[in-house]
């Protein structure tokens, strides 16, 4: 009734072509945009803002990096949190080597180095495929797990091992380190994710999206079209860990504010990554935000939704809680629904379409 | 390739010389010649395990053949890749049909059109300017095809859910966005209907007419290889044991004995 796309008629192929080809969803893109960037900075909580809002931006940006690879391409990667450390020290290094440059330019520049080494590191890809990729992979997480604790450069030395986050500016307005509000930070967050997100959906709707997924439904045909594997698949793990390393710096930057890397960055970060693609669904964009929210925000509502509706939960029980709840989504949406949240967006589309009739 | 010299209608595209091919110690060709000429539809026919497919994966540089030489438009082959083989015009459709599953049949003959999109990958980033109307060029292409193959109600349909004589249309369609030179079809009508296979017939007759695309057609429905081809190539157990027109073909003895069986 709502959502109908009759009367709307495309009278070319770049009206047919473009990403929402429905009047309706751009409407819906624009309301969403509109509540991120004015609503949410104007009436967010300090708490909702860094507790809820960043994280789940940060999480968004991680997922669609592991969804270009994971998702479009069909390679399976446990190095997400390792690919995301080394776009923090990249950032880290850059910063305090060339302080005068804008921070902004050295988180978007961290990725480049995340790229360089997710391609190295997706080099085995040619060969293997599936679980002993996956494996490879992890060989990447551990091996650079261990360099951001063995190799003290990383961290200028500092005694505790951790990552200092400098008071950075843009444009007079502090927005990192300890000076930085929540909200300043949160804006410069939303300005990155929202471009990348609009890269990546450039790229993943033409040529090299259609070569990616090629790759992943069927390579001998793919390559039979004049697709070279081992360049489509770095391309695919460089862009990859482009977004994952500018998610870990903006982790580092905008939202931890410093700490251990080696904390941050670990298999469980990787693994949790991997859950909200999964979740959230593999091979779309608009999924990597649903399982990111999901995944970030069920914590956080048992946490402090249940206490504040009266039902007292210690934090443990909600940790526990916690585990139990994704345990039961993700083997739920493996059954259920394979292509995640995303799939049954659009499944709910589809029906909304045509309601309140049957068809 | 702007290097390679254009072929007239009639002459030779494509020669395989004395190509013999071994997996360990099964010999799957053995010593088997033949030509392809430029506008031709060529069949390769025999019994089950003959080693057509293996032919074909020959060809385009799947397999490479211990012995033996092939020639392409004039220039004998070393080894190569498949996607070099996409790059000189060689385009194939597979025995069980290999498309892009999660993709729409628009996007999976998108992917046919890859090598002929130039825009580098800064343009990609944009979905602007000349990436988009590199795009629109090609969307147009390839709607030409869609019409071509009347396959337009299934343009955004993930190939995927599709029956399975659409997706061999759609695959065929995915091997013509390449605008190949030669063209080798696996076994184009397996599993189809009478109605399907007359289709499919047409399309293949009128790839050969409108676009002048040679083909290699294997086949085992003889009623359809008889009609189609100029020329027919026979093989068993990787031997070839007969070639020329469809009629000498037929009347070969050799032929008859190895489709019917010999009492020994």
């Amino acid at each position: 009734m709502f959502y109908r796309e009759a009367g709307q008629f495309k009278k070319s192929y770049a009206a047919d072509m473009a990403v929402f080809p429905i009047l309706q969803d751009r409407i819906g893109i624009a309301v969403i945009l509109f509540i991120a960037a004015v609503v949410i900075p104007l009436t967010g909580s300090t708490f909702f803002i860094s507790s809820v809002m960043i994280p789940f931006l940060v999480f968004s940006l991680a997922a669609m990096g592991l969804n270009i690879v994971t998702g479009y391409t069909g390679l399976i990667s446990l190095g997400t949190g390792a690919f995301m450390g080394v776009g923090a020290f990249a950032c880290y290094k850059l910063t305090t080597i060339f302080p005068n440059v804008n921070i902004i330019i050295w988180i978007i520049a961290s990725g480049a180095f995340s790229a360089a080494i997710g391609a190295a590191f997706g080099l085995p890809s040619l060969r293997i495929k599936g679980f002993y990729l996956a494996v490879a992979t992890l060989a990447a997480q551990f091996f650079l797990e261990w360099c951001f604790v063995r190799v003290p450069w990383l961290y200028n030395y500092s005694a505790s091992g951790a990552i200092q986050v400098p008071q950075r500016t843009l444009f007079g307005v502090v927005i990192t380190g300890a000076n930085a509000s929540p909200t300043t930070r949160y804006m410069v967050l939303l300005g990155v994710v929202v471009l990348l997100t609009w890269v990546a959906s450039n790229i993943l709707h033409g040529r090299v999206g259609r070569t990616f997924m090629a790759v992943r439904d069927m390579d001998i045909a793919a390559e039979l079209m004049g697709i070279r594997l081992l360049p489509a698949k770095l391309l695919a793990f460089a862009l990859s860990s482009f977004y994952c390393g500018v998610a870990g710096a903006v982790m580092m930057f905008l939202w931890y504010g410093g700490g251990e890397a080696a904390d941050a960055f670990n298999i469980r970060q990787s693994f949790n990554i991997l859950f909200m693609v999964i979740i959230g669904g593999l091979g779309s964009l608009i999924g990597c935000f649903m399982g990111a929210a999901l995944l970030n925000i069920v914590p956080i509502i048992l946490k402090f939704g249940l206490p504040a509706i009266g039902i007292a939960v210690a934090s443990e029980t909600a940790e526990h809680l916690n585990h139990l709840l994704v345990g039961g989504l993700i083997i739920f949406f493996l059954i259920v629904e394979p292509h995640g949240l995303a799939r049954l967006w659009q499944i709910t589309k589809q029906k909304l379409r045509t309601w309140p009739f049957p068809y | 390739m702007q290097t390679m010299r254009s072929i007239e209608p009639g002459q030779q595209l494509l020669n395989v010389e004395n190509v013999s091919l071994r997996f360990g110690g099964v010999k799957a060709i053995t010593d088997v010649s033949f030509d392809i000429k430029k506008g031709e539809v060529r069949a390769i026919i025999g019994p089950n395990g003959a080693g057509k497919t293996s032919m074909l994966n020959v060809i385009n540089g799947f397999y490479h053949p211990q012995e033996g030489q092939i020639t392409y438009r004039g220039e004998a082959r070393a080894r190569m890749r498949p996607h070099v083989a996409a790059t000189q015009g060689i385009a194939r459709t597979f025995q069980n049909v290999a498309l892009f599953k999660g993709m729409t049949t628009l996007d999976n003959i998108m992917v046919g059109r890859t090598l002929k999109m130039q825009k580098s990958f800064f343009w990609q980033l944009f979905r602007h300017g000349p990436a988009m109307n590199e795009e629109i060029e090609h969307r147009k292409f390839v709607e030409e095809i869609i019409d071509f193959l009347e396959i337009e109600h299934i343009r955004k349909v993930p190939v995927g859910k599709l029956p399975y004589g659409l997706q061999k249309r759609v695959e065929l369609g995915r091997a013509l966005a390449m605008q190949p030179e030669l063209l080798l079809l696996d076994e184009p009508m397996a599993g189809m209907n009478l109605e399907e296979k007359e289709d499919m017939c047409r399309f293949i007759l009128d790839t050969k007419e409108q676009y002048g695309t040679t083909i290699a057609l294997i086949e085992h429905d003889m009623g359809v290889v008889m009609d189609l081809s100029d020329r027919v190539v026979v093989l068993e157990y990787g031997i070839k044991i007969a070639d020329g027109t469809p009629e000498e073909v037929k009347a070969n003895q050799k032929v008859i004995d190895a489709y019917l069986g010999v009492a020994h």
